[in-house]
């Protein structure tokens, strides 16, 4: 059953004049969570909250927030960390850039409550360096937070202590992957790191870690406010909560919006983003960031914005960042696009990563010219089955996906392009 | 003139504020990077030996993390970077012909410097602005949203 959206108000972002504002926040609520969890929560408490209340990782791979905190060993009196992901760095996905900007204090009392919940010693947030303007707004809501005693050392009496810390990348796809980001913020060329060890058991510095994005951390005072049961009713049951889509492409008024998951996603182009430009038909929904595999326009009846949906579809959620194509996209161009990025990003450490994006981009820049052959067809798809499953982080997976699923999807497009094998006679 | 490349008092105490916030001495680099980028306008060399000696590291890992990660200029810019999107959604919405447009009205290609050294363009992955796309950026600024000609002519124009 769809969700009644047409009556939801935004909780992330509500419409609250200058709620950036650590007087405006606290005006309307903030930083009382924190004040409850201190006073009459245990750690244990809230990590089994958050883990009821289900909010899968906003970050693209829809991990169970609560879990992933369950995974941290107990405090043996050393320090441990949080790492808060804004890279935010995926084609499509333009969500947490609105948390730094409207809400952050909602973030940074999430990541205190996170903090508490883990024993954790000091939050990083590493932020894209692209978003300077930002992370000029967060360093502030942060020195505001200190201020008021939100953070540092005993706060608010409690006898828990906090740091809180902003980090800047430089321009680094690969970065938002979770083992690169550690390795970044450790001052390093930004390699991901072969998994297990999971940061939980060998993080930052080798001690104990955990990474949540920034959007997860923002849902965490809701969660505490509500109890696990209320936000389990928001939306699509086995992927609750509130959601922020960021939509672009061939809308007629693109942006993020806030609502439930499990979103019809007819209705976010219909009606929440006032149709296609110019009246057309969607030729293609890329649902989740240029990652997810794209979904034909024609069949999109009843799909949905959550998990379950999406993967019968044969996509994923992924951050939420939808891209909306009309009937005239020509979608060889779209992927060579795509694969150019990925080709781009891939640090190199592996074979099949990097030199699998080379062949695909190599390969389409051929289909792209003309010079396409058929068989470049099932060579992309060889390609990508090369590539799946073989490789230290899951870029390679991200660079494969749209390739097997545009050109199996949209084989008329790429057709068109090509010219038949001729096998000449000897 | 050759420059010679130092940080002032001020920066070095800015500095032992960057270190006291990570618990080893490699971690701090990035900050330091962004500050004398800040500073300098680029990474140059003899930028990267300076960060070397200030936070005592060897020359060699420096370089490796400036060479690393696109933001960090290790040869001189222009005054003005223009960065302009061409990542899937700004693709879709034109941003190959605002990209074309501001080339030509440079007179130069992206990953070029105009002669006098104002202006360089430079053709960037996703900014995370997509819903407001065609985009660019500049010199790591603000965001110009939503592009046309008559508002890159505006922009370009007004620096
Ligand atoms: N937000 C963005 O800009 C981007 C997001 N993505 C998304 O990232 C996703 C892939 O991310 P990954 O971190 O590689 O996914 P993953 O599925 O390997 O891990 C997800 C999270 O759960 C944790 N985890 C998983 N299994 C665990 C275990 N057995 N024990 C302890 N912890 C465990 C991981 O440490 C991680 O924090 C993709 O699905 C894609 O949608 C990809 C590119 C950019
Ligand atoms: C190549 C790659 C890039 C990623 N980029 C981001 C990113 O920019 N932001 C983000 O939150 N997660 C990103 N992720 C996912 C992270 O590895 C990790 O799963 C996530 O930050 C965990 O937070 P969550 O569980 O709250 O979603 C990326 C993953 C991969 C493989
Ligand atoms: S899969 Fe690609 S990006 Fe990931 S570690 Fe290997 S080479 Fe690097
Ligand atoms: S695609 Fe241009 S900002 Fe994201």
């Amino acid at each position: 059953m769809a969700v009644d959206w047409k009556n939801y108000k935004p909780i992330l972002i509500p419409r609250i004049p200058n709620l950036h504002k650590i007087e405006v926040y606290e005006k309307n609520g903030g930083y009382e969570q924190l004040k409850k969890t201190l006073k009459s929560l245990t750690p244990e408490k809230v990590v089994n909250e958050v883990k009821a209340a289900n909010i899968r990782g906003r970050g693209g791979a829809g991990f169970n927030a609560g879990l992933k905190w369950s995974f941290m060993p107990k405090p043996d009196g050393g320090p441990r960390y949080i790492a808060a992901n804004g890279d935010e760095s995926e084609p499509g996905t333009f969500k947490d850039r609105k948390i730094f900007e409207y809400n952050p204090h909602l973030f940074i009392e999430g990541s205190i409550i996170a903090g508490f919940a883990m024993d954790i010693t000091a939050v990083y947030v590493y932020i894209r360096g692209e978003y300077k303007s930002w992370i000029d707004m967060m360093q502030k809501a942060i020195d505001d937070a200190y201020a008021k005693g939100y953070l540092g050392k005993n706060i608010l009496g409690s006898g828990f202590d906090l740091d809180m810390y902003v980090h800047s990348g430089a321009g680094a796809y690969i970065c938002g992957e979770e083992s690169s980001l550690m390795e970044s913020l450790e001052g390093k060329r930004g390699y991901p790191r072969v998994k297990p060890p999971f940061p939980a058991q060998k993080g930052l510095w080798g001690r104990p870690t955990t990474i949540n994005n920034i959007e997860t951390l923002a849902n965490v005072p809701l969660v505490i406010k509500n109890g696990a049961e209320w936000y389990t009713s928001i939306g699509a049951p086995t992927h609750p909560g509130p959601v922020l889509y960021g939509i672009s492409g061939h809308v007629n008024r693109p942006g993020v919006y806030e609502y439930p998951t499990g979103m019809p996603i007819m209705d976010l182009i219909n009606d929440v983003c006032g149709g296609m430009r110019g009246g057309k038909k969607v030729k293609a929904v890329i649902p989740g960031g240029s990652s997810t595999p794209p979904l034909r326009g024609d069949q999109l009846d009843g799909v949905c914005m959550d998990a379950d949906s999406l993967r019968t579809a044969g996509s994923m959620m992924g951050t939420a960042g939808m891209i909306i194509m009309d009937e005239d996209t020509d979608m060889v161009e779209v992927l060579w696009r795509i694969s150019h990025f990925y080709h781009h990003e891939s640090c190199g450490q592996c074979t099949p990563c990097r030199d699998g994006t080379g062949f695909l981009e190599k390969t389409l820049i051929k289909i792209r010219n003309g010079e396409g052959e058929m068989r470049d067809l099932d060579l992309l798809l060889d390609l990508c089955t090369q590539m799946e499953g073989r490789t230290i982080c899951a870029l390679a997976d991200a660079a494969a996906w749209p390739v097997r699923y545009t050109v199996t999807r949209f084989r008329e497009d790429f057709e068109k392009r090509v010219k038949n094998t001729v096998f000449a006679l000897a | 003139m050759e420059m010679t490349y130092e940080f002032s008092k001020e920066e070095l105490a800015e500095i032992e504020k960057i270190k006291a916030k990570y618990p080893d001495k490699k971690s701090p680099v990035m900050p330091v990077l962004w500050l004398a980028q800040e500073k300098f306008g680029h990474v140059e060399p003899e930028v990267q030996h300076l960060v070397a000696k200030t936070l005592d590291l060897p020359a060699a890992h420096v370089y490796g993390v400036v060479s690393f990660y696109t933001q960090y200029y290790g040869k001189k810019m222009g005054k003005y970077v223009i960065d302009v999107c061409t990542t899937t959604s700004c693709q879709l919405c034109g941003g190959y012909d605002i990209l074309h447009y501001i080339e030509d009205k440079l007179g130069i290609k992206a990953g070029e410097t105009t002669e006098d050294g104002l202006f360089s363009i430079q053709m960037v992955e996703c900014l995370g602005a997509c819903g407001y796309a065609p985009m660019m950026q500049i010199s790591n600024g603000v965001y110009c949203n939503h592009l046309t000609k008559e508002k890159v002519d505006a922009i370009i124009d007004g620096l």
